[in-house]
C-alpha cells in the first residue's frame, strides 16, 4: 500500500471544513488530513447580519469546529506562527512543526479595527460598533434596543470586505427595524462608502442605489474613512470631509491571517494569498493551495464563493498528488442573498466576467428565485440556507440544482432589459 | 477609446482619460496629465508613488489600492491625499499611464 499523503489545512471555517470533508471522502486512507484552528468555535457568519436586530441568537450561531469534521480527520487547536513553503513545514507558536505534502490555506480574514485611527478609542462598543463578529453584533444589538432617535451612520472603511453586500443589508434591515418600532421618522440613516456607488457592479449598483433612495437612506460615496472620533461622534475622511453620527456601524479594515504575513513569500501586502485565479494553486509553491476569504482573488469574499471553489480545489489537490495537470475550472462564481427588510430579499449571481443581472435562478425556466428583484421567496431562501450550511455544504454534499460554474440560463443581458423596460 | 495628443505624442485614452496602453507612456506624458489634473509639478514624492504604481501594475497586472500604497509605497495615506487630492490611487494611476484601478468586489 502506498504511503498516505499528508494534507494540512490551516483554518476550520467554511472553506477548511468543506475541503477536509470532501478530500476525506475522495481519498479515504490515502491521506492523513489535519485541520488546524486557534479555537473550536465555528460561527455561522450569514446570521451575523440578523443578530443586531434580534432576528438571530448568538448561542445558535456557533458550533464546534471539530463536530463538523468527518471521523478520521485530525483536528488541532493551535496558533500558527508561520509557514516555510521551501521546507513544506507549518511552524506552530508552541514550537511544534507540521510537515505536509499539500498545504491548504483556509484561514479567512482578520478584522483590523486598530488600523483606523480612533476606531477602538473612546466610544468603541458604546457608540461605535461592528457587526462583523459575534461580540460586536451582540453589543450593537443592545445599543440599537436602547436607541430612540438620531443619526445612524453605516460605513465601510475600505475594500475588500467579507460579504460586500452586508453593509447595504444592514441599512435595509435598520430601516425596517426602526419602522417596526415606530421611530423611523426619528432616525436619519446614512450609508458612507469608499466606492463610487452603492455597489461595485453597474447593474446591481443601480438597483441597490434605488432601494437605498426608496428607503430614505442617504448615500455618501467616495469617502475614504481615515479617522473616527467616538467622543465627538464624527467620522472623518482622509481628505477632511466629516460625517457626524450618534451611532456608527463600521466595517473595519480586513486583512489576512497574521501568520500569512509572517510566512516568507506566501501573502500579498494585505496578508491575502495570491493564487492562480482558476486552479487555486498558490503562487508561493505548487503544493500550496488557497480557498475562501484567505485568497487574493478578484471575486467576492463570501461563503458561496468558498463553496464553489471547493470542487475545483478538491479536484486539483487530487490531481496534484497523482502528478496530473490541474483543472482551471473556478470561474469566480458568487451567489448572494441580500436582505432588504420586511421579510424580503434580493438574490444576485455573478462571476469574474459577468456582473449580477436580473432574471431567475437557478434556471431560466424552472428557477424559482428572482434575481436582482425583491421577493419573499428569496428571504425564505436565505433563512433556509442555515440548515443547508450545516447539513449539506460543510459535510461536502452536492446542493441539488446549484452548479459550481455560473450559468447564463435565466439571466437577462442589459440590452434585453432595456428593450423590455416600459 | 479616443486618441489624444499628450506631450506631443498620440496617446490612446479611455472615456475618463486613463491610458489604454501603458507602453505609450513616458515621464513627459505623466507630467502633462498631472498638470491637466491640478498638479503643476511632480515632486520626488509624487514620482515615488507613480513609479510604485507602474511597477506593481506591470508585474502583477493590477493597480494597487490606496491601502496597499499606504502600506508598501513608502508614502503614508495622509500624505498621499496631500500629493494627489481627492483620489490618490486613481490620480496616480492616471498620471502613471495605467488603467483605472478596479474597485474591489
Amino acid at each position: 500500500m502506498p504511503v498516505p499523503s499528508n494534507i494540512v489545512i490551516l483554518g476550520g471555517g467554511t472553506g477548511g471544513t468543506l475541503t477536509a470533508n470532501r478530500l476525506h471522502k475522495q481519498l479515504g486512507d490515502g491521506a492523513h488530513i489535519t485541520v488546524v484552528d486557534q479555537d473550536d468555535c465555528h460561527v455561522y457568519q450569514p446570521a451575523l447580519i440578523f443578530l443586531p436586530f434580534g432576528l438571530a441568537e448568538p448561542e445558535t450561531m456557533v458550533r464546534s469546529r471539530a463536530g463538523q469534521l468527518h471521523d478520521g480527520i485530525h483536528f488541532v487547536i493551535a496558533q500558527v506562527d508561520h509557514v516555510e513553503t521551501a521546507e513544506n513545514a507549518v511552524h506552530l507558536t508552541d514550537g511544534a512543526v507540521l510537515d505536509y505534502d499539500v498545504l491548504i490555506v483556509a484561514s479567512g480574514v482578520r478584522l483590523q479595527p486598530e488600523e483606523t485611527e480612533g476606531m477602538t478609542g473612546p466610544g468603541w462598543n458604546e457608540r461605535v460598533f461592528t457587526f462583523y463578529d459575534v461580540e460586536g453584533a451582540t453589543a450593537l444589538r443592545a445599543a440599537l434596543k436602547a436607541f430612540t432617535g438620531g443619526r445612524v451612520v453605516v460605513n465601510v472603511v475600505d475594500m475588500p470586505i467579507k460579504c460586500p453586500v452586508a453593509p447595504l443589508e444592514f441599512c435595509f434591515l435598520a430601516d425596517w427595524y426602526f419602522a417596526d418600532r415606530g421611530i423611523r421618522d426619528q432616525v436619519e440613516l446614512t450609508f458612507v462608502t469608499p466606492l463610487d456607488g452603492a455597489f461595485t457592479k453597474p447593474v446591481a449598483s443601480e438597483t441597490l442605489g434605488g432601494l437605498l433612495a426608496e428607503k430614505h437612506v442617504e448615500l455618501i460615496t467616495e469617502f475614504a474613512a481615515g479617522e473616527i472620533d467616538g467622543a465627538a461622534g464624527v467620522l472623518r475622511s482622509w481628505d477632511e470631509r466629516e460625517v457626524p453620527f450618534d451611532l456608527l456601524v463600521t466595517v473595519p479594515l480586513h486583512g489576512g491571517a497574521a501568520f500569512v504575513e509572517r510566512s516568507p513569500g506566501l501573502g500579498d501586502d494585505l496578508g491575502f494569498v495570491p493564487s492562480d485565479h482558476r486552479t487555486l494553486q498558490s503562487r508561493a509553491a505548487p503544493n500550496v493551495f488557497v480557498i475562501g476569504d484567505a485568497a487574493a482573488l478578484p471575486t467576492s469574499k463570501a461563503g458561496s464563493v468558498t463553496h464553489f471553489e471547493g470542487s475545483t480545489l478538491v479536484t486539483n489537490v487530487e490531481r496534484f498528488l497523482a502528478g496530473e495537470p490541474l483543472e482551471a475550472s473556478f470561474d469566480g462564481h458568487a451567489n448572494c442573498f441580500i436582505e432588504t427588510g420586511f421579510s424580503k430579499a434580493l438574490l444576485i449571481d455573478f462571476n469574474y466576467d459577468t456582473e449580477p443581472l436580473p432574471g431567475r435562478y437557478p434556471d431560466g425556466h424552472v428557477g424559482p428565485l428572482p434575481l436582482l428583484k425583491e421577493s419573499r421567496l428569496n428571504h425564505m431562501g436565505k433563512l433556509m440556507f442555515e440548515w443547508v450550511y450545516w447539513h449539506v455544504l460543510l459535510p461536502g454534499r452536492e446542493i441539488p440544482g446549484i452548479s459550481d460554474q455560473m450559468q447564463m440560463a435565466g439571466k437577462h443581458q442589459p440590452a434585453e432589459r432595456e428593450e423590455s423596460a416600459p | 477609446m479616443t486618441t489624444q495628443t499628450i506631450a506631443g505624442q498620440a496617446i490612446d485614452v479611455d472615456a475618463e482619460g486613463f491610458l489604454v496602453d501603458p507602453e505609450q507612456w513616458t515621464r513627459e506624458v505623466g507630467a502633462e496629465i498631472a498638470r491637466e489634473n491640478g498638479i503643476p509639478e511632480l515632486t520626488d514624492r509624487h514620482w515615488q508613488v507613480v513609479d510604485f504604481m507602474r511597477e506593481r501594475y506591470l508585474t502583477e497586472g493590477a493597480a494597487p489600492s490606496i491601502r496597499t500604497l499606504g502600506k508598501a509605497s513608502g508614502v503614508p495615506v495622509k500624505e498621499l491625499y496631500a500629493l494627489f487630492p481627492k483620489g490618490p490611487a486613481k490620480l496616480a494611476a492616471k498620471v502613471g499611464g495605467i488603467p483605472k484601478p478596479r474597485g474591489c468586489i
